[in-house]
């Protein structure tokens, strides 16, 4: 029992320091000015981007990939690391099922923001028509934020109970919060085992939604003649991508998690390794696809592709192409095959470059291709043969960026972010195997 | 309640029979003996029972079964584009632009300056929307906003756009334009007065008005085509580059001759941008060969970052 009040005291919630006050008011203030601009934008519309009928996507899309492309962890990890009985996942998973829920939800907020009329959003459902892969992309965010907010909620159970009885006497207003939400739970086998099999089923179900949600993300682009999209490689290459972002943004909130609260008991050194083996063989499938995606049309050299592909590897955007190749993938893949940068700092620093590397990544996708169309660019303004985004769609981005960093903020300030009643159930089992043994 | 709708149905049935009944007897003079005179296929005249005689709905009445999503579903219409009489002369792209009210930086008509290799020859390449017959743009839209037409029209309704790109992002002939911002068409004194005779707004009168954050493009001008004129282009056209018709009557013209549809396509080499793709499209060109002017007169004209004039600008 004093056992269970010591990991109680360590995992349950605690008020912010200084410096988690200072994070969320500067989310705060980057999200309201992402809000404000994005008024200015319905008001005069999206003249104010840099967006031409050329560039006719720019980072409003290539973000919302990115965001699609991080709420994969939930399936990643939280459901293939459950169904292959990987028990080491227990302190991360409710992290990653954090993250997946919150880029999720963004995602499907950031794709309304390039809609030059938002107010006809209701058009979608009145008039929607199947065959448009943006009705598939209407069916399965919506789909997959339910699964995620369940895959978050049911597992919290028991730890809601716990923080109940925790937070009786010193913040009883918290405490009847986390009544409500425990929807309450006793612990009683029945109970268990509905919640067991509830847990199991959504696992199984995040597998295919979330491999169906990166594949629709691809065609959206791969359904389209344009070249760098009309490629067959495109399903499997966002979805090995959108391993390598989940993952990579995983890591580097555990990183963060585990110093703010101090949490080096329940994630270990040995829990960094393994994520980093799990980083670093996302990055290494991602790659083979990169390598099918960019050498084989290349070695056939038909003209469109080389046009493309010249823009790519040694014209306007190589530094952001090698810098995402490099610094987003083969160098944490070489810093990853290490045992010492499996180390939980090195790891961070991976993370975070393939996080950078995993969004520049989606506006190499999406832009090079529009400036390079089948007709030439003639008869419209210079500045439509480039593409910058303009002051507006950086702040709305940030705004989008800094509210997706907000959920995951406010989630794992109320939230235990390492389970505490699975935590405890497993050290007490460890421990009896211990007894057991001597 | 139950009771008064049946009464309401008796009713509405018994007078749609009684309507039916007197129209008959109207058109079909019947004598005294309940006998109609008619004539056969082969024109004799035959004495019918007036009771066998049965009105059978005009299938084709324009008035009534005219729908601005189908179009007139006995035409088909297509544009043959001479590539041999063009200078870039660009009088299409300015008629264009003035009847379409366009007053953003992308012209809906643009000529191109092509030159596929420099071994090559350059040429002056006019495009329009192709009006594909499997239109991708229309494939991906997700609320049926733009659409395909019977008589081979591709049109968009701009109050059900969502703007959500999609289409110009498929159109591989990146023949679509976006209004980023607020067309501003109101500054045109010419359209208020155009406007005032619309009775409403409707899909065929594209750009008119434009709607700030939905997509626009060349809509073969069905508004001129319902009273039996040419489209603008190829009114404008003074080198008789554009030749307008219907594939069903297999004739086009550009205003000064009328030609066989597919025996100009066959004499003259006809082909359509970018085959390979499947797109189909109903604008044939016939290629830039035995040409009267020189390629370099149209760079007078030519201008790279320019396609439509704006009040002040030279």
């Amino acid at each position: 029992m004093k056992h269970m009040n010591r990991i109680i005291e360590d995992l349950a919630p605690r008020k912010f320091g200084k410096l988690g006050v200072i994070w969320t008011v500067f989310l705060v203030v980057v999200s309201i000015a992402g809000i404000i601009a994005y008024i200015d934008q319905v008001i005069k519309g999206q003249i104010v981007t840099n967006m031409n009928d050329y560039a006719l996507w720019g980072i409003y899309i290539s973000n919302f990939v990115f965001f699609v492309a991080t709420s994969f962890v939930g399936t990643v990890t939280v459901s293939i690391l459950r169904l292959t009985n990987n028990n080491w996942r227990t302190p991360i998973v409710r992290i990653a099922e954090i993250i997946s829920l919150a880029a999720i939800i963004m995602a499907g907020l950031t794709i309304m923001i390039d809609m030059g009329r938002p107010d006809r959003l209701l058009n979608l459902f009145i008039y929607g028509r199947l065959q448009s892969p943006i009705i598939w992309d209407v069916i399965i965010i919506p789909t997959y934020i339910v699964l995620s907010l369940l895959l978050l909620y049911f597992p919290l159970l028991p730890d809601l109970a716990i923080l109940k009885k925790h937070f009786e006497k010193t913040n009883p207003k918290l405490s009847r919060w986390y009544d409500r939400l425990s929807l309450n739970w006793k612990g009683t086998e029945k109970q268990k085992s509905i919640q067991l099999k509830s847990i199991h089923l959504l696992a199984i179900f995040m597998i295919p939604a979330g491999f169906v949600l990166q594949t629709i993300d691809a065609w959206l682009f791969s359904t389209l003649f344009r070249v760098g999209w009309d490629s067959t490689n495109m399903g499997a290459y966002f979805i090995s991508g959108a391993s390598v972002a989940g993952v990579g943004a995983l890591v580097t909130v555990v990183y963060v998690m585990r110093r703010a609260y101090k949490l080096e008991n329940y994630i270990t050194d040995s829990h960094f390794d393994k994520l980093g083996k799990f980083l670093v063989l996302t990055c290494l499938i991602y790659l083979y696809f990169n390598i099918n995606e960019y050498v084989i049309p290349e070695f056939t050299s038909k003209k469109e592709e080389i046009t493309h592909l010249n823009h790519l590897f040694s014209g306007h955007y190589a530094p952001m192409f090698w810098f995402v190749i490099i610094g987003g993938l083969i160098v944490p893949i070489v810093i990853l095959l290490f045992k010492k940068g499996r180390k939980p700092l090195p790891v961070f620093f991976v993370g975070i470059f393939v996080v950078l590397g995993s969004w520049w990544k989606r506006f190499l996708i999406v832009t090079p291709t529009l400036l390079n169309p089948f007709l030439p660019m003639q008869g419209v303004p210079e500045s439509w043969h480039h593409y910058r985004p303009s002051a507006h769609e950086w702040l709305i981005t940030s705004g989008t960026l800094a509210m997706c960093l907000l959920i995951i903020t406010i989630l794992v300030r109320y939230l235990p972010v390492v389970p505490i009643q699975r935590t405890a159930e497993e050290r007490k089992l460890s421990k009896s195997d211990k007894s057991l043994m001597s | 309640m139950g009771k008064s709708l049946k009464i309401g149905l008796a009713a509405l049935i018994g007078g749609l029979g009684l309507s039916k009944f007197s129209s008959i007897n109207a058109r079909s003079e019947a004598d005294a003996n309940g006998t109609v005179e008619l004539m056969d296929v082969d024109g004799n005249i035959v004495q019918v029972d007036s009771k066998e005689v049965v009105e059978i709905e005009n299938s084709h009445d324009p008035e009534i079964a005219y729908n601005v999503r189908e179009g007139d579903p006995n035409r088909k219409y297509v544009m043959v584009i001479d590539l041999a009489k063009c200078k870039n002369a660009l009088s299409c792209q300015s008629a264009c632009n003035k009847h379409h009210y366009i007053t953003g930086e992308h012209a809906w008509l643009k000529v191109y300056k092509m030159q596929e290799e420099e071994d090559t020859a350059p040429y002056w390449m006019p495009t329009t929307c192709m009006h594909c017959d499997h239109p991708a743009c229309v494939t991906v839209c997700p609320v049926d906003a733009t659409f395909k037409r019977r008589d081979g029209l591709v049109l968009i309704d701009n109050e059900r756009c969502i703007g959500c790109r999609f289409c110009m992002a498929a159109c591989p002939y990146s023949t679509r334009v976006f209004n980023w911002g607020d067309p501003g068409q109101e500054v045109t004194l010419n359209m208020d007065m155009e406007v005032a005779h619309q009775p409403h707004h409707s899909v065929e009168y594209a750009g008119m008005p434009s709607l700030k954050g939905t997509v626009d493009k060349c809509d073969f001008c069905p508004h001129t085509i319902k009273e039996n004129v040419l489209p603008h282009c190829v009114t404008a056209c003074p080198n008789g580059v554009f030749y307008f018709g219907d594939k069903y009557e297999d004739t086009v013209t550009n205003g000064d001759e009328s030609l066989r549809l597919s025996k100009l396509l066959a004499d003259k080499h006809g082909y359509r941008l970018m085959e390979g793709l499947g797109t189909k499209p109903s604008v044939y060109y016939l290629p830039p060969v035995n040409r009267l002017v020189d390629f370099e007169e149209g760079l007078e004209s030519f201008t790279d970052y320019q396609s439509v004039e704006k009040p002040g600008s030279p």
